[in-house]
């Protein structure tokens, strides 16, 4: 801040102290507008809703983590689905280089890219809750999980829908659980005890991983158990929490309408959903 | 915070382990270099980085951080009191990672491509460079946006992205040398000029690997394993 009694101090800390501050001067007051408070005055355009869209589809995980991420913030948005195996001219022109969901637009500026997007989600409204952790070693550390994540085990994932005859499909089967081991190994040194990946609450490797568990649950129903009480305690429990969080409730797909739809999309085009899984 | 508090595990000739020397570099953060031999992972590169038993990584006191790009946000936001490596606008930070990330799913695949279809015919080959080449084009566009007039995509100064793509000039010089030329001054003008003021740049010069030996190098690994050094 440039003039004023908050001179010196950032926009992102005066904000909430004005907020506070000009209805009891008078100079202002709070409205709802549908997922959030805002602050407006006259002359002052309101952050509404509008402001923030998420370009996406209901069954991709890769959409769900910056839904999750705008939900720990408390930041309304306005959902654009994008048609099954139509890309529209507004997802062409937002994300030239991909063409691929998510795309987050903020005012007239895209943000592409999953877990680009949910830094610059907890960058942008700092005020709210944390998603990256505080501590610099505990950033790299979720950075290079949900990194693994993205280039192994999704991969791994996937692999098993693609996968030729029995041998190969035991053989991904088998990828995928060796990943999915190490990443129980991280879930209890980076959980330290708590509910999840990020402590207390939800943070950005939790969002990563949980983003797919929708999908997990589909595999189980089809006989492949991925998470197992046995093997993988820690994450079984901490699937539970993420599931039951309310950042996430409303956004995770039901699994029945989510196996419905792999059905549909495997009979439509002869090819598992893969390309849900790319990023 | 002494030097042998902060230690890289790499190789001089590794674009990936380049990026977080040029990081240190930058923020004047003195280290030990520890050279894996080539073909051999030592043990505390096995311990350091169970998972995928890969350079670069920074050891720091005991912590160990890997994933080259990993690495270099830390070390940007450890040293945090150093010239800056990520953009300060939180916009053209999402920016500068969104290219960081197309660079290493995208454009490096399709540099190893090109090497790895070496015997495999002139029409391989010729998709290879196209690709690469349409990559390349994409990056000029992005460093006339991100550069805004000045030298590097970060600025008046060496960044993130800078530090992304700038790690694999040694090796673009290495394919020209073969007669390869990615980087021309008609196509991919700003990235010409951006190419010489990376190389010269002090936290740079140093580490970048010497055209020649590199070439040597990459003669002799491709000859021993009959596979080109995609790793």
């Amino acid at each position: 801040m440039l003039v004023g009694e908050y001179t010196g101090i950032k926009v992102q800390e005066a904000k909430p102290l004005k907020r506070t501050k000009l209805p009891l001067l008078g100079h202002g007051v709070i409205y709802s507008e549908l997922e959030k408070k805002v602050m407006s005055r006259s002359g002052i355009k309101a952050m509404a809703e509008g402001d923030v869209k998420i370009l996406g589809g209901w069954p991709s995980p890769f959409v769900m983590r910056p839904r999750i991420a705008l939900n720990i913030k408390s930041v309304g948005y306005k959902f654009l689905e994008e048609k099954v195996g139509v890309k529209s001219d507004l997802l062409i022109k937002s994300n030239p280089v991909y063409k691929k969901i998510p795309v987050l637009i903020h005012g007239d500026k895209p943000i592409c890219e999953s877990l680009v997007i949910v830094q610059y989600i907890d960058e942008t409204w700092s005020s709210g809750p944390s998603i990256l952790p505080s501590d610099a070693y505990d950033r790299a550390t979720a950075r290079f999980w949900a990194a693994y994540i993205d280039d192994k085990w999704v991969p791994a994932l996937s692999g098993i829908t693609k996968a030729q005859g029995e041998e190969a499909e035991a053989e991904a089967v088998k990828q995928l659980l060796v990943g999915t081991a190490l990443l129980e190994e991280a879930f209890q040194k980076c959980s330290k005890g708590n509910a999840f990946f990020g402590g207390d609450s939800i943070g950005y490797l939790d969002i990563a991983l949980g983003s797919f568990l929708g999908w997990l649950r589909v595999a189980e129903l089809n006989g492949l158990t991925i998470l197992n009480a046995e093997k993988t305690p820690g994450l079984v429990g901490w699937a539970e929490n993420f599931c039951a969080d309310s950042a996430v409730k409303e956004v995770i797909p039901e699994t029945g309408k989510l196996a419905e739809f792999a059905k549909m999309i495997f009979a439509k085009t002869k090819a598992p959903p893969s390309t849900w899984f790319n990023k």
